[in-house]
């Protein structure tokens, strides 16, 4: 069972595949001669990625592009129904920029993407921590649970969460009010903005942490126990072996985890959007929720479109920090 | 080494364990009690945590809800459909990527992982406009159409990987008994081929089924052409405060989901453990 959802764990990443030494890139050297010409040749390749590459240039680069166009344009309303929008130069930038309100935005992602980051890693890592050292029935129990847990829809779990937290008839409610807290006698989590920014901080951890310790864990798997034994032997401690032996191994899974963690915190815009579309208030508005509101909700796409790209240029430094230490793993395949 | 220890010391590792179960499962568990249990247990002052009576009512005012089965049908068409093309196209491309020497292959390779990270979220406003420029807002094909590039470069790099792990000679030798080079990837590696096949489905099947975001802003007009996330997040207008009936909605909705991603991961398995494709 474990070494199921240590499959399922890694494929996302994808770094596994790549990881034997069986791997595409390993084998053919020792490949017949004939064949690899045979294969360079003609416009077969070409033809069998083409439907592909067409996809990503419609699906995917037109978009970014018509964006970037769209953030340099004067584009609302009007220009939507009845088309010719003019070109502004960077003064959307300046709007956007000299706007304060989408400065304290900014300031809320970094700390929404903080705050949810160092929750995940931290809860995963000691749930990794904690499967590793459980025995047989121990670990298929709480793999069993996390793989339900990530399995579970984003927006079933969204609206569960409204239920759970609901003012009225709510369990958390009934529960603190039981626990002495009668403060919490119909308290409304969704009308309050750091109670709502918490419950969304709490839903997308929830949601976010079984991927990241099963992964994690799998990754601690690889630890060699050799290591641990001699490690023990000359007396070291717990969080000496933790910090000199497991956690260098697992760095680059433990990396990869990290950056692909801070790259969905944008994917909060869907429980974010469900929950309190960015209220109350402005207290749960992160930035893609700001450019939809400002796009869809007050016709201004081209502010949205520049705030988008803001968003899209934040994530690109992630990006490349994650691009790094993938390349450097599938480098080490090879 | 962790037998030996006394068994008073793994105390808190499994009150640990216990914990983390329990967190993980009581929302899943709450959703599906609550859906069981009769309205007047649902609002009452002292929840009960096991449901006293059950009753199927509120399943039965979910699916009798508006528009549950043309919603359910949207969902399922606009997924497949999505996976479908996906796999196919990505069949092709992984298969180029794995089994050719031609000029361009990292870049494109490079492509495909970029485009595993493109920022969806951000891309919401342009896609409407596009959309709507091209008359295909409130049209299910723009959905199954974004639900596919949202697949495809993931499905590309997992194809490449199982496709990578099948031996060339198996095909070669198969070319050598007189197979046409599409006869020995057709008899011999896509046998070979079907869990990778079948993991990349399930990845594919839940992106699409959970989407919201698109599903929401690209479908206004035509409501006939929502699919069931969107429905299920407006429950609010569906429900009003029926909370057992929401819940219950949830359940519908997540199990296909759930049974999926189990009932796949077990053939994935059980490809692995007949050493088609060695881990």
């Amino acid at each position: 069972m474990p070494a199921t959802h240590e499959r399922t764990a890694n494929r996302p990443l994808t770094t596994r595949p790549k990881r034997r030494s069986t791997g595409p890139a390993a084998r053919e050297p020792h490949r017949p001669r004939h064949t690899r010409r045979a294969d360079g040749r003609g416009p077969w390749p070409y033809l069998l990625i083409a439907p592909a590459v067409l996809g990503m240039l419609y699906l995917l680069v037109y978009p970014l592009a018509r964006t970037v166009l769209i953030s340099f344009q004067d584009f609302g309303l009007r220009e939507l129904i009845l088309g010719d929008p003019k070109f502004v130069g960077f003064d959307n930038y300046r709007t956007l920029l000299s706007d304060p309100r989408f400065w304290e935005v900014v300031g809320r992602t970094f700390f929404f993407m903080a705050v949810n980051v160092v929750l995940i890693m931290t809860l995963s890592t000691l749930v990794a921590l904690m499967i590793e050292r459980l025995g047989r029935f121990g670990r298929t129990a709480v793999l069993s649970a996390l793989v339900l847990t990530w399995a579970m829809p984003v927006i079933a779990a969204t609206t569960v969460f409204q239920w759970l937290f609901h003012s009225e008839f709510g369990i958390v409610n009934w529960a603190l009010k039981e626990l002495g807290f009668s403060s919490f006698d119909r308290y409304p989590w969704f009308a309050h903005g750091p109670a709502a920014f918490t419950i969304l901080v709490v839903l997308v951890v929830w949601q976010s942490v079984p991927f990241a310790a099963i992964t994690l864990y799998s990754a601690l798997t690889t630890v060699p126990t050799e290591l641990y034994e001699s490690a023990r032997l000359d007396g070291a401690s717990g969080p000496r072996i933790f910090r000199s032996i497991t956690f260098p191994v697992v760095r680059p899974i433990f990396m990869l985890v990290l950056s692909l963690e801070v790259i969905w915190t944008f994917k909060a815009f869907v429980q974010i959007w469900v929950t309190t579309n960015g209220g109350p208030g402005d207290a749960t508005t992160i930035l893609p929720v700001y450019a939809v509101q400002m796009a869809l909700s007050s016709q201004r796409y081209d502010l949205g479109s520049a705030a988008s790209l803001v968003t899209v240029l934040l994530m690109s430094g992630v990006l490349v920090l994650y691009f790094r230490q993938m390349f450097r793993q599938e480098d080490e395949a090879s | 080494m962790t037998t030996t220890r006394p068994r008073i010391r793994r105390l808190p590792l499994n009150a640990a364990a216990v914990i983390t179960v329990v967190v993980c499962l009581f929302p899943v568990y709450w959703m599906a009690t609550t859906a069981f249990k009769p309205g007047r247990d649902i609002q009452s002052d002292n929840p009960a945590l096991l449901p006293r009576t059950w009753t199927l009512d509120h399943f039965r005012a979910a699916v009798d809800a508006d528009g549950f089965g043309l919603f359910w049908r949207n969902s399922i068409l606009v997924t497949l459909t999505a996976v479908l093309l996906s796999l196919l196209v990505a069949l092709g491309a992984a298969f180029a990527v794995a089994r050719m020497r031609w000029r361009g292959r990292r870049q494109f390779m490079l492509m495909v992982f970029i485009a595993q990270m493109a920022p969806w979220e951000s891309l919401i406003i342009p896609v409407y406009i596009i959309s709507r420029d091209t008359h295909m807002l409130d049209r299910l094909p723009t959905l199954t159409l974004v639900y596919f590039m949202m697949t495809l470069p993931f499905t590309i790099v997992v194809l490449r990987g199982f496709i990578g792990t099948i031996p060339p000679e198996l095909e070669e030798s198969a070319q050598v008994d007189g197979c046409t080079r599409l006869g020995a990837f057709r008899h011999v590696a896509f046998p070979l081929l079907a869990p990778g096949l079948m993991a990349t489905s399930l990845f594919g099947y839940i992106t699409a089924w959970n989407e919201f975001t698109y599903a929401n802003f690209l479908i206004i007009k035509q409501q006939d052409n929502r699919t069931l996330p969107v429905w299920l997040s407006s429950f609010q207008n569906v429900f009003g405060t029926d909370w057992g009936a929401t819940m219950a909605a949830s359940t519908l909705f997540a199990v296909p989901a759930l049974v999926v991603f189990l009932l796949l991961q077990r053939h994935v398995t059980s490809g692995f453990a007949a050493g088609a494709v060695k881990g």
